[in-house]
């Protein structure tokens, strides 16, 4: 237990990413992710967002310096991570059910306990009635939700979210944010979510990180104090406000640096 | 439903009147029956000679089959390799569209050299040019696999089988399809081509191209019309019937399939 809280659960020391032609895409990333942390990273494109996620992910390895993500490496530490794209990407060929029980089943996980989690999750995101329906079916905002319940079906402690919610409509886009922050105060996970709106990005997080591009490095790093628990109401309230405005303008600097 | 009913009945009309201007011309410019046989005489012609005409259509249609199977089966293996190494894919691939321009016509008497004349002949001929679009097709298919979907299976560890048959082999199947559509069309006419050069050890008997060439000898023409008929029936049903299991694999979950299921 000591040990646990000691180590950050994901930590970047002096982390370089170039591409196979030399340019760099980011350069000297240095950030340490508490236990239970909601951190947003924003930026104006190209500046290597989701290239950070990739990073953590260990679906690419970095070029220079070193992640550790639990005291592990990327690799290593995969199992406790679960990562939800832009788009839902469900594989089309299975129903609802199937798809939320991919990462059990490709983990050969027993049938009776895939059944069981995968209903759960699915009764979390509340499409326990869609379990038998093909992905063509569903609405964008369903396909995002089994695309979450897919993720969380493994029961991962770090969640990766790569503008998860960037094709949505606005109005489906808030209730999604509300969703995924009922989820974050039951499951307690570190997430690391990548997005391009700053309104949903003060919304949801206890932290934002804000990079500066060519190459992509940290200009701002800053804490999001609004209360507990963030309601649809919060965003009315003129804290919220505030804090939209003050993190526009640091993003503003930093595209025009 | 009623929109469809009129669709058909159309269509039936539309024929009786092609059969009618058909019988039309051949008494009008009293042509002779060795020159154009109206549908009355090809029908008498079909009726007398059904026994030797479904012999016929049996033999093509073994053939056919059977190079169109070995040919998806082989086609599908194919590209399964080719999906697997990049580099031997990129080595390789173009001349499996040389299969494609080989003048089929050419190379048939080669092919009765090295395995002699009848139905293995035939289906090596049906098998080669029904061979091309499958691979083309499913290789497609395979390797244009979504990178997020590649990257969720990577997250999860999995192994390149689990990769094979849970993601890139489910997600050609409409590639996969497509290419047994095509080859479906073309295996009659291939196995009927490959009759012309190759279709009997005996006189008087084999598949329908060489019924028809045989007829034709003969003039029987009445007789031939029968044939290219049935011919062409056959060629019609190999084609129905891969849209039938293209229909039953994909019509829960793929978009193209989508109206049909809805109607």
């Amino acid at each position: 237990m000591v040990s646990e809280t000691t180590i950050p659960e994901i930590s970047f020391a002096s982390v370089a990413k170039h591409f196979r032609n030399g340019s760099a895409v980011l350069q000297d990333i240095s950030l340490n992710i508490e236990r239970g942390e909601f951190v947003t990273i924003l930026g104006p494109s190209g500046c290597g967002k989701s290239t950070l996620l990739r990073l953590v992910s260990g679906l690419s390895p970095a070029s220079d310096g070193a992640i550790t993500v639990n005291g592990m490496t990327p690799e290593n530490a995969r199992q406790l991570m679960g990562f939800i794209f832009q788009d839902a990407t469900l594989l089309p060929w299975r129903n609802v059910e199937q798809n939320v029980g991919l990462g059990l089943e490709l983990e050969h996980a027993a049938r009776a306990l895939r059944k069981e989690r995968v209903l759960q999750m699915l009764e979390l995101v509340e499409l326990g009635h869609m379990a038998r329906r093909f992905p063509r079916e569903l609405s964008g905002g369903m396909k995002m939700r089994v695309s979450i319940a897919r993720a969380l079906v493994n029961r991962p402690r770090i969640l990766l979210l790569d503008e998860p919610f960037a094709a949505l409509d606005e109005m489906t886009r808030d209730r999604m944010n509300e969703e995924l922050l009922r989820l974050h105060a039951e499951q307690k996970w570190t997430v690391l979510f990548v997005t391009h709106s700053v309104a949903e990005a003060v919304f949801l997080s206890t932290r934002i990180v804000i990079l500066a591009p060519h190459p992509g490095r940290v200009a701002h790093d800053i804490p999001i104090d609004l209360p507990w628990p963030r309601t649809a109401e919060t965003r009315e309230s003129a804290v919220f406000e505030e804090a939209v405005i003050r993190t526009s303008r640091l993003l503003r600097g930093v595209q025009h640096a | 439903m009623t929109k469809r009913l009129w669709l058909m009945v159309n269509s039936v009309i539309v024929l009786v009147c092609l059969f009618g201007l058909w019988q039309v011309l051949v008494i009008w410019k009293h042509l002779p029956v060795y020159m154009l046989p109206g549908p009355g005489v090809v029908l008498a012609a079909l009726v007398q000679k059904r026994a030797s005409l479904l012999n016929s259509l049996w033999i093509t249609t073994e053939e056919a089959a059977g190079g169109l199977v070995v040919s998806i089966l082989v086609g599908i293996g194919v590209a399964l390799v080719f999906a697997q190494w990049r580099w031997l894919r990129q080595l390789v691939y173009p001349y499996t569209i040389l299969l494609q321009t080989v003048p089929i016509v050419a190379i048939a008497p080669l092919i009765i050299n090295w395995v002699g004349p009848g139905i293995t002949a035939v289906m090596v001929v049906t098998f080669i040019i029904c061979l091309a679009p499958i691979i083309a097709n499913t290789t497609q298919g395979l390797i244009s696999v979504d990178r997020n979907l590649l990257d969720l299976f990577l997250m999860h560890k999995a192994t390149s089988a689990q990769i094979l048959f849970k993601l890139r082999l489910p997600h050609a199947l409409p590639n996969i399809f497509t290419g047994i559509r095509i080859s479906a069309g073309i295996a009659v006419i291939g196995a009927i081509t490959g009759e012309l050069f190759a279709g009997s050890m005996r006189v008087g008997e084999g598949g329908l191209g060489y019924a028809i060439m045989y007829a034709n000898s003969q003039l029987e023409t009445a007789y031939m019309f029968a044939l290219v008929a049935a011919a062409t029936v056959l060629g019609f049903s190999f084609f129905f019937l891969v849209m039938f299991f293209e229909w039953l694999a994909l019509h829960n979950w793929h978009e193209s399939k989508r109206q049909a299921a809805s109607e």
